[in-house]
């Protein structure tokens, strides 16, 4: 193309509307007549293509601000919208499908087989022959390194590892446009964890994927993400590309990054080992 | 025709036949009703043809992307034209369509060892079910040796939600019971000229067998099921393993508890559902025979030996044992999964009513000469 670069990426923001738009949210949750704020006039866009983590402290409502963007939570005030519409709309029978989500524990129903897990959303759609379901189901589990005879076993006979790479294959089976993630490594060895990263990474750049996670590990923050928000304090106190997180003065932020833990994740992130 | 419908336009070319793949191939646009069939009959239509062009495809999905793999015979066709994102997609499908395993048939030999697995289950419902009644007896021997270290609390809000929170809900039963009862009956009874007799027939049956009977059936269903589901999350939560990790002995802290506020709540919601009944067979008897309640009450007590209402009690709280020891029983051997939570809770309802008859025409047999 013949335009200077800049100028295309300059125009690329406003001509692609963003996969979500959170507007002066503000969550609550009711337990015993008292009422806790959550998020207090929280703003996040979140662009196509983008592989956004969400960290925060425990019990900050990172899970909450994925249940905004899911429609499984009403705002008090404020607005969340999502490919276009609003969260809530998401959750309404039809419109299936252009929403993934990865719970923290599978969510895996447990009287089901894997095979029938992973095509629940394409066998709801009644119409489809059970032979290409079959098929499409197979190709997805070998995609998230599943291998074949896994199929007929029962969730309760599958370790966390292999909990985790069936609700990532059921998450994706419509093919999503947006993939949203809770805690995707929490209860992974180490070993574990970063091949999750590199599947994580691989199925991002092929399936053009927009990708939300929640996540503690700073190995995964900082091996995946392009780009990270900071809820804190009841709303998201910084966002950009992780030198650009980094670079901010804040408590939170430095306890969370640069304390002893966040070192070996600096050092990742001064060596690069691939692109990101 | 609508341009998002999946459809293959094929044309002959110098190369042979030429496919194009027209139209939305994804999973949703592939499974609208009927949609399938068509698409299978072009497919079909276009079997063979060396040359396939996806470029015009609006949207493909994986889905989409498998339907046309297979179509192809899982290889590829001699041309294939294709932007590079759906080529990609197309290669993705290629290199990971497998051979689905094949499930396992069952032979012989695999009958027998179900049918083992089977009789091995039985037994281990028996040997459970006798474990937990020898335990409730040991624990109850522990109470009685140092009465303050017993699980006080949880026995009085056990006491509070198996009982109290019952008494609306069997006092209305045994109220409506009552009422038609006797209003059935007076029509009866008038065919006869014995009017009177409506206080025998009424009272014997209702102290002595529905009173008992209505409460342990609704008590069963009430309190049996919320016992088994609630010690079954137990087991799906690791709570159960929980508490023996830090040593706290179950059938001391869950099953004798609840064993023994059933024992007591049973014959006193017995003999509440019974006064419910009796009152709403007293007010039926009143307006539709015009038997004034002085009379019945007074009747009553002449009709009905105080024998019976012990019978009654004696037999409410081995009801509320077993539902309880029942409900105990299937809540410990579910398994973490939600199906298995929902067969334990039937298993443990209909197994407690089922008992409570078996034991009710038990007692029938055996106190026969009681109080009649």
């Amino acid at each position: 193309m013949s335009t200077p670069a800049g100028l295309v990426q300059a125009q690329a923001p406003a001509a692609q509307p963003p996969i979500v738009e959170i507007r002066q949210l503000w969550s609550a949750f009711r337990s015993g007549g008292v009422q806790t704020i959550i998020h207090q006039d929280l703003d996040l866009n979140i662009a196509q293509g983008e592989l956004l983590s969400i960290v925060g402290g425990s019990g900050g409502g990172k899970t909450v601000l994925l249940r905004q963007i899911l429609g499984l939570e009403t705002p008090l005030r404020g607005s969340v919208t999502v490919l276009g519409r609003p969260a809530h709309a998401l959750a309404r029978p039809g419109s299936a499908g252009r929403v993934g989500m990865l719970f923290q524990h599978g969510a895996l129903y447990s009287a089901f087989t894997v095979l029938e897990n992973i095509a629940f959303p394409l066998r709801e759609l009644r119409g489809l022959p059970a032979d290409l379901v079959r098929d499409a189901v197979l190709v997805k589990m070998q995609m998230v390194g599943l291998e074949p005879q896994h199929a007929n076993k029962m969730p309760a006979d599958l370790s966390g590892g292999m909990i985790k790479r069936v609700a990532l294959a059921r998450a994706l089976i419509m093919d999503p446009t947006l993939l949203l993630l809770d805690e995707p490594t929490a209860g992974l060895d180490p070993d574990r964890s970063d091949e999750f990263c590199k599947l994580l990474r691989s199925l991002h750049r092929e399936l053009d994927l927009t990708v939300v996670m929640v996540t503690h590990d700073l190995d995964t923050i900082f091996e995946t993400s392009t780009r990270i928000a900071v809820v804190a304090e009841k709303h998201v106190i910084v966002e950009g590309p992780p030198q650009q997180v980094l670079a901010f003065d804040h408590p939170f932020v430095r306890e969370f990054f640069l304390g002893g833990r966040g070192n070996r994740a600096m050092e990742l992130l001064r060596n690069p080992t691939h692109a990101v | 025709m609508d341009e998002k419908l999946p459809r293959i336009d094929t044309e002959p070319t110098p190369d042979g036949l030429s496919a194009a793949v027209l139209g939305e191939w994804s999973a949703a646009a592939l499974a609208a009703p009927g949609q399938w069939l068509r698409v299978a009959a072009a497919l079909q239509a276009a079997d063979g043809a060396p040359v396939w062009d996806v470029r015009r495809v609006a949207r493909m999905d994986h889905v989409g992307a498998q339907a046309l793999w297979n179509a192809w015979g899982r290889q590829w066709p001699a041309t294939l034209q294709a932007s590079p994102g759906q080529r990609a997609m197309l290669e993705r499908v290629a290199q990971f369509s497998v051979i689905p395993p094949v499930p396992q048939r069952l032979g012989i030999k695999d009958h027998f060892l179900r049918l083992g697995a089977w009789v091995l289950r039985v037994e281990g419902h028996v040997v459970d079910a006798l474990r937990l009644v020898g335990q409730l007896m040991l624990d109850c021997v522990q109470l009685l040796r140092s009465p303050g270290r017993g699980p006080w609390r949880d026995f009085s809000g056990h006491l509070y939600r198996i009982g109290a929170t019952a008494l609306p809900i069997t006092a209305l039963v045994g109220f409506l019971i009552g009422v038609v009862l006797a209003y059935l009956m007076s029509r009866q009874l008038r065919q006869l000229g014995a009017d009177a007799f409506i206080v025998n027939i009424l009272g014997v049956s209702l102290v002595r067998e529905l009173g008992p009977v209505l409460a342990a059936i609704l008590l069963a269903g009430r309190s049996g099921s919320a016992i088994t589901a609630q010690i079954g999350v137990m087991r799906v939560t690791e709570e159960l393993d929980a508490m023996k990790v830090m040593g706290i002995a179950r059938g001391y802290r869950l099953v004798m508890p609840r064993a023994l506020a059933m024992a007591l709540a049973m014959p006193l919601v017995a003999v509440w559902t019974t006064l419910a009944a009796l009152l709403g067979g007293m007010i039926a008897a009143d307006l539709s025979m015009g038997l004034p309640p002085a009379y019945f009450v007074s009747a009553l007590s002449r009709a009905v030996k105080i024998a019976n209402l012990w019978l009654a009690m004696g037999k409410s709280m081995v009801f509320g044992v077993m539902i309880a020891l029942i409900a105990c029983h299937y809540g410990l051997r579910i398994k973490p999964n939600t199906q298995s939570l929902g067969e334990g809770t039937t298993a443990s309802v209909v197994t407690s009513i089922t008992m409570v008859i078996l034991v009710d025409a038990l007692f029938a047999v055996v106190f026969r000469e009681v109080g009649i």
